[in-house]
């Protein structure tokens, strides 16, 4: 789970009380971050499947636009990415991606309208990168305002909406990628229904200093327990979502990494805002003719794991690589996902995991792995 | 009586005879987390002093285990397949990895007995 960085390492509002709770601190994304918590992984992982886990990403870097007078931030947002901003309505949330010139995927992002601005939560990892690239591209136009010292919580898994309710009763009618502020423990907080897990539940945007007490108190209710990022690979493997740097990269095009569906029809071919982002050519041109490869879904037989980097061969010839891959404790077995070309992408297709030089049979999966188990209202 | 030794990658190898049964460590099975997959040796297979002939997954990654002495393997240790989990809950017991008949056992005098294995541990903080 840990990456190299440069200079020291930064720490979330929850680093005190990391600590205080045994987590195992790992460097990540230039974050002193818990990549486990005494009881393990496993433990975690089902702890958020069957009940509900509290993440701290606060890491991940907040930024927040504002339309400049005369000016529209949606719109001007649309010319750095391919998803349908302009169609948000207030209090909606969508996911889209900043490409570059050939398409491909400088990072993944979620989009909120609340409607006076727009909410952006981009990748830790990317995140100065990321402002950079919107400072040099809107700032004719939007207010570009980063709120890097704000906390985020993520509270996961069935019990998340009981949970929350009891702070702020109106979060339980709440769909799957919709927002609102909300007052929790006396601080004005911006909830959405969304995660990084499959499950349903909630990332609560907090201010830096209300984020420790906010923590403490949603932990104190049974149902609640700390996970560190060591689940949250688990969880979101199995939910079949990608992770930047791994799955979606400036190498992989929207198209090829099957987030086609991400980019509103009005802004497809022949749409009424059809392109006008990075790279739109490239990716217009798979959506039509179809990528060379394709992100696939990948169940091994056996116990064998494959991880990332591993080739993927049929017949001793290699057709792609995994991208991704452990072991999911929800099904108890291996899972990953990779990219394939196209002409071997079928699922039920069988293909060889390469695992320390020997094959691994595995068969091409439809993701998710584990159901998705969003609140749709 | 059995005496075990230690290498510094935190294997252990307990000797009875001219055959070690080998494992990891406490302080190793702490360091990985949650083990759910061991690949062991097959019985036959002759390593050498150092020489990768195992493997142990976490959930986060995969890690080598190196024969802490030559000699050929006797015995991988099946349980493991079904029970990953033995490794963490008892390193030294049922989750032993595979047994091995020593083919110089000189070169047990390179490992650590267990008070300098447990220095060794300290001084990594």
């Amino acid at each position: 789970m840990s990456e190299p960085t440069a200079g020291p390492l930064k720490r979330t509002p929850l680093y005190d009380l990391h600590r205080e709770l045994g987590a195992r601190i790992v460097p990540f994304a230039g974050y002193e971050m818990p990549v486990q918590y005494p009881t393990g992984i496993l433990v975690e992982h089902a702890q958020t499947r069957n009940s509900c886990g509290l993440f701290d990403v606060s890491h991940m870097g907040q930024v927040r636009l504002t339309s400049k007078a005369g000016h529209n931030a949606a719109k001007a947002l649309e010319t750095i990415v391919p998803g349908d901003i302009v169609g948000l309505q207030p209090g909606q949330q969508r996911y889209t991606q900043f490409t570059n010139e050939e398409g491909g995927i400088l990072d993944d992002l979620m989009v909120t309208s609340t409607g006076d601005h727009l909410n952006l939560v981009v990748n830790a990892a990317c995140k100065d990168a990321d402002l950079a690239h919107i400072q040099a591209n809107l700032s004719s136009s939007c207010e570009i305002e980063p709120m890097f010292s704000r906390g985020l919580l993520a509270l996961q898994g069935p019990q998340a909406v009981t949970v929350l309710s009891r702070f702020a009763p109106q979060v339980a009618t709440m769909a799957f990628m919709t927002g609102a502020f909300v007052m929790i423990e006396g601080a004005r907080c911006y909830v959405t229904r969304s995660g990084y897990t499959g499950c349903d539940g909630f990332e609560i945007s907090t201010p830096a200093d209300a984020t420790d007490p906010i923590a403490r108190k949603l932990l104190s209710h049974p149902e609640v327990k700390p996970i560190g990022l060591g689940a949250r690979d688990s969880l979101r493997l199995e939910a079949g979502l990608c992770l930047y740097g791994h799955d979606i990269d400036t190498t992989t095009t929207p198209v090829e990494a099957v987030l086609l569906w991400s980019i509103g029809k009005d802004r497809r071919a022949g749409g009424a805002r059809a392109g006008g982002y990075p790279g739109a050519a490239a990716v217009q041109k798979h959506a039509a003719d179809g990528a060379p490869r394709k992100r696939v879904g990948l169940l091994p037989e056996g116990k064998a794991i494959a991880r990332e980097g591993a080739e993927i061969a049929i017949g001793g010839k290699i057709v792609g690589k995994v991208t991704s891959g452990g072991f999911g404790p929800t099904l108890g077995r291996a899972v990953a996902m990779g990219y394939v070309e196209k002409a071997h992408s079928a699922n039920g297709t069988k293909v060889d995991l390469v695992v320390r030089g020997k094959p691994v049979p595995a068969e091409i999966v439809p993701m998710p792995f584990v159901k998705h188990t969003y609140y749709r209202g | 009586m059995a005496e075990t030794r230690y290498s510094q990658d935190h294997e252990w190898i307990r000797v009875e005879g001219d055959v070690g049964t080998v494992g990891i460590t406490q302080y190793a099975q702490e360091q990985l987390g949650d083990v759910v997959f061991v690949e062991v040796p097959q019985a036959g297979r002759t390593v050498a002093k150092g020489e990768a002939c195992a493997v142990v997954e976490s959930v986060k990654a995969a890690s080598d285990i190196y024969a802490p002495a030559s000699g050929e393997v006797i015995e991988g240790n099946a349980g493991l397949a079904d029970a990953p989990g033995d490794v963490n809950a008892e390193p030294t017991g049922k989750g032993w990895f595979f047994k091995l008949k020593l083919s110089d056992k000189a070169e047990l005098g390179g490992l650590m007995d267990e008070n300098a294995y447990d220095e060794f541990v300290k001084s990594l903080g």
